[in-house]
């Protein structure tokens, strides 16, 4: 197993160096997203995984397509067709593309070597000192249920920031609201 | 488990530094958003290395809010980014470098 977390290491550190010295937006995203699943291979190795199912769902999944959302608003502009087709060049996506498929190897190795019978499931779980989704689950919801109050809060409060910054700046036509604002 | 704590903590801080060079180096907000994000994804990792360390589910739970937190940033940031665009018609973030009280 130790081999596995060796691998996935290097594979988040060759992906996020990719990253941050790519020049095409959409190019470096890509690389994140593969960093973010070495990443969240090796929380699974940590024996974390239910944290490694929100790193795939939420970091990679609505975090990254926020990103994407995002770099698609500021490049609209006519040739959008044949900016796709130059995205679509092996030589871009075949650099991610590797990475992942080492770390589907690697769960796939991880789920072959899987024991058939439960009681040895749970003894191997038990010698990795997995931490089960269930004791994450009481833990929030008691020692730290103020905390997660105050992260609805952030969220809340996100959320209204977000919109009121993405609002169009408003154009007044009418002379006396014309005047104002100047001397606002 | 037999991987030594340190390494573990030695990734955490490898990804952490490169996620500070993209802040510090790059100049385009969209990739120095992104490098934040690392950053924060390598604080989240040395959360979960040491609930793992100690057997404790706290530093998963930890791992939660780090998580929380990022969405709100994320979300503000990219409303930052789409605004400084319509402005200045460019994602430098050197070009927004006056400011008009």
């Amino acid at each position: 197993m130790n081999i596995l977390f060796y691998i996935s290491a290097i594979l988040a550190i060759v992906a996020t160096l990719r990253m941050i010295t790519g020049k095409n937006a959409v190019h470096s995203l890509l690389y994140l997203i593969v960093s973010l699943l070495a990443v969240s291979v090796i929380f699974f190795l940590l024996g974390a995984p239910f944290i490694a199912a929100l790193e795939v769902i939420i970091y990679a999944g609505a975090i990254m397509v926020l990103f994407v959302f995002v770099i698609m608003m500021l490049n609209v502009d006519g040739n959008g067709i044949k900016k796709e087709r130059a995205l679509l060049q092996p030589g871009i996506w075949t650099g991610p593309s590797l990475i992942t498929a080492v770390l589907f190897l690697e769960m796939a190795y991880m789920l072959v070597q899987q024991p058939a019978s439960p009681v040895e499931q749970a003894a191997i779980a038990a010698a990795r000192q997995e931490i089960p989704p269930g004791a994450v689950g009481a833990l929030l919801f008691t020692k730290y249920i103020l905390v997660v109050e105050l992260a609805a809060f952030l969220l809340v409060a996100g959320i209204i920031g977000a919109y009121h910054l993405g609002q169009k700046e408003k154009i007044s036509h009418h002379r006396f609201l014309k005047n104002q604002e100047k001397s606002i | 488990m037999t991987i030594p704590t340190e390494q573990q903590i030695l990734l955490a801080v490898i990804l952490f530094c490169i996620g500070l060079t993209g802040v510090l180096v790059r100049r385009n907000v969209i990739f120095m958003l992104m490098s934040v994000e690392v950053m924060l994804n390598a604080a989240g990792l040395a959360f979960i290395v040491g609930g793992a360390a100690w057997g404790h589910a706290d530093g998963q739970v930890m791992f939660l809010f780090i998580l929380a937190m990022a969405a709100a940033e994320v979300a503000v940031g990219l409303a930052l980014i789409i605004q400084l665009y319509n402005k200045f018609k460019s994602d430098d973030a050197d070009k927004a470098s006056d400011m008009r009280g």
